[in-house]
């Protein structure tokens, strides 16, 4: 499917004291079923606003998303959000976290020994099935990013989408975790919005890297290709002529044509 | 050494205050007539204690049954105020009409003191016993309605994406979201409502009378039993204290 994700003339303003402050304007893209695609801008470009969107967080103030073929009227389960900051429930285990969103989206069809099977899948497809029953407060940030992410998978979503979900981790544990999600998408076949202020990131983890113009009235500037085979290694990658070119595309991209105001 | 660190860290400062306040007591004593010493005070206070549940008239009866009257009081007025002010909270918190609709309201009643709506209470209920848990009633509800609301409010947009994003029912974000993050700020309201309502007590039963402490320091000022009503003053201190130990205790364990 060509258009698994299909974003045309999406439109979004807010309301403010000063008047209405348009973030984003004429955004069109579509997705591929099992693509991964990368939004890249610098700080306050509308990037997480596309993804809202595409969440259904937030609603356009023009245009439309569709998600297979249906229109986005609403957060639904179809779409699983990884966020920032894990947005765990402090009170809830790691099992009944993630048990959470198992329950919402089965418990009509299937029974109370499938679902637990479910949550237990999605926690040993992070490998934490030794910290199930621990609290979000006694794991590591790395740990609490990865039940984000088996909760957000544990719905079976038809889109994974994520907002620079390893942005507040150290370097040692992004890497670790980043080439554990590509193993993750490669084995569930998933198709991947990701949000990131990381070159690096988007060129090793994405087929397509989408390039935002700077606000108000952020929009897509450039889409990059990135055809480099899979899997991909990171240390193979590293001195790779075509990895080089893709990322300084993007360096270029980022840097030269549309610096930031602020930086500029 | 180890023992003298601890010892002069931990217990020694509380103990020297401790030491000071007797002396003070014991001075301020023996330069005036009526007010009793400290082992004067202590000797009645053993003599009262040594038989805390008598019951001669249903006036006159020991110290443990005047306590216990009071806790019984303060038990439910504050429970029937929990019963009616944490759904309110919660209903005022979630909703900005109603909100903005009794905000002024709880603004103008929340600084009245709580003892003059103790002749509203004898008016209507025609008794002393339901007028002094109507006191205790109307003190303890605002800072559980103001805290509830606070802590609904207060709840981390985070949360309610997670809700959202989920799909989950309105009686799973209540009881799996809104609920456990309202908590600490509900059990804040409890321990501040539960410390006014000690408060009030004792000054609503001066007035309404009974059995309770309040009655009972007002009778021995009557009998002019001074060295009782001293005791009075520290056995409410430290019921109030060992009250506001157990909330606290209660409220650590939600605490994320």
């Amino acid at each position: 499917m060509k258009n698994y994700v299909h974003i045309e003339n999406a439109q979004m303003s807010f309301e403010t004291r000063k008047g209405v402050f348009v973030a984003l304007k004429d955004v069109s893209l579509n997705i591929a079923r099992g693509e991964f695609i990368s939004l890249i801008g610098h700080s306050g470009c509308g990037k997480s606003t596309l993804l809202n969107l595409v969440a259904g967080l937030l609603m356009p103030t023009e245009g439309v998303l569709l998600c297979a073929d249906r229109e986005i009227g609403g957060p639904g389960p179809d779409r699983g959000v990884v966020f920032q900051n894990h947005s765990l429930l402090p009170w809830l285990t790691c099992f009944e976290n993630v048990h959470l969103a198992v329950e919402r989206v089965f418990s009509a069809s299937e029974d109370k020994a499938q679902l637990e099977i479910r949550t237990r899948n999605a926690l040993a497809l992070v490998h934490l099935t030794h910290a199930e029953d621990k609290y979000p407060h006694e794991i590591s940030g790395g740990m609490k990013q990865r039940v984000g992410i088996a909760r957000a998978l544990s719905m079976q979503p038809k889109v994974l989408l994520m907002d620079e979900p390893f942005g507040a981790l150290d370097a040692l544990t992004r890497a670790q975790l980043q080439d554990e999600l590509m193993k993750i998408v490669a084995k569930t076949n998933s198709t991947v919005i990701m949000v990131t202020h990381d070159v690096d990131e988007a060129v090793l983890l994405s087929d397509r890297v989408v390039m935002m113009t700077n606000g108000p009235a952020a929009t897509i500037g450039e889409i990059l290709e990135v055809n480099l085979p899979r899997p991909r290694n990171r240390l193979e990658l590293a001195g790779d002529v075509e990895y080089m070119r893709l990322r300084s595309e993007v360096l270029r991209f980022l840097y030269e044509r549309h610096a930031h105001p602020a930086a500029a | 050494m180890k023992f003298r660190r601890y010892f002069g860290e931990h217990l020694f400062p509380p103990m020297l205050g401790a030491a000071l306040f007797l002396v003070v007591w014991m001075i301020l004593a023996q330069s005036s007539e009526a007010l009793p010493g400290p082992m004067k005070t202590l000797d009645s206070a053993i003599a009262l204690f040594s038989d805390p549940f008598y019951q001669k008239t249903p006036n006159d009866q020991g110290i443990g049954w005047n306590i216990l009257n009071s806790l019984g009081r303060v038990g439910v007025g504050f429970g029937l105020a929990a019963l009616i002010g944490i759904p309110l909270g919660f209903i005022v918190g979630r909703i900005q009409f109603i909100d903005k609709m009794t905000s002024p309201i709880i603004s103008m009643l929340r600084p009245v003191s709580p003892l003059a709506w103790l002749p509203i209470g004898l008016l209507v209920f025609k008794a002393a016993n339901p007028a002094a848990i109507w006191v205790i009633f109307i003190s303890s509800i605002w800072p559980m309605i103001i805290n509830t609301a606070m802590g609904v409010r207060q709840l981390p947009q985070d949360y309610m994406n997670v809700a959202r994003v989920l799909n989950l029912s309105e009686w799973k974000i209540f009881t799996k979201i809104l609920f456990p993050a309202v908590m600490p700020y509900m059990l804040t309201g409890i321990r501040l409502a539960v410390g006014t309502a000690w408060l009030v007590i004792v000054a609503a039963e001066m007035l309404t009378g009974g059995v309770g402490i309040g009655f009972w320091v007002w009778d021995e000022w009557n009998n002019l039993n001074v060295e009782h009503i001293i005791i009075a003053i520290f056995v409410v201190g430290i019921v109030g204290l060992l009250l506001e130990m157990l909330l606290v205790r209660i409220a650590k364990r939600f605490s994320y």
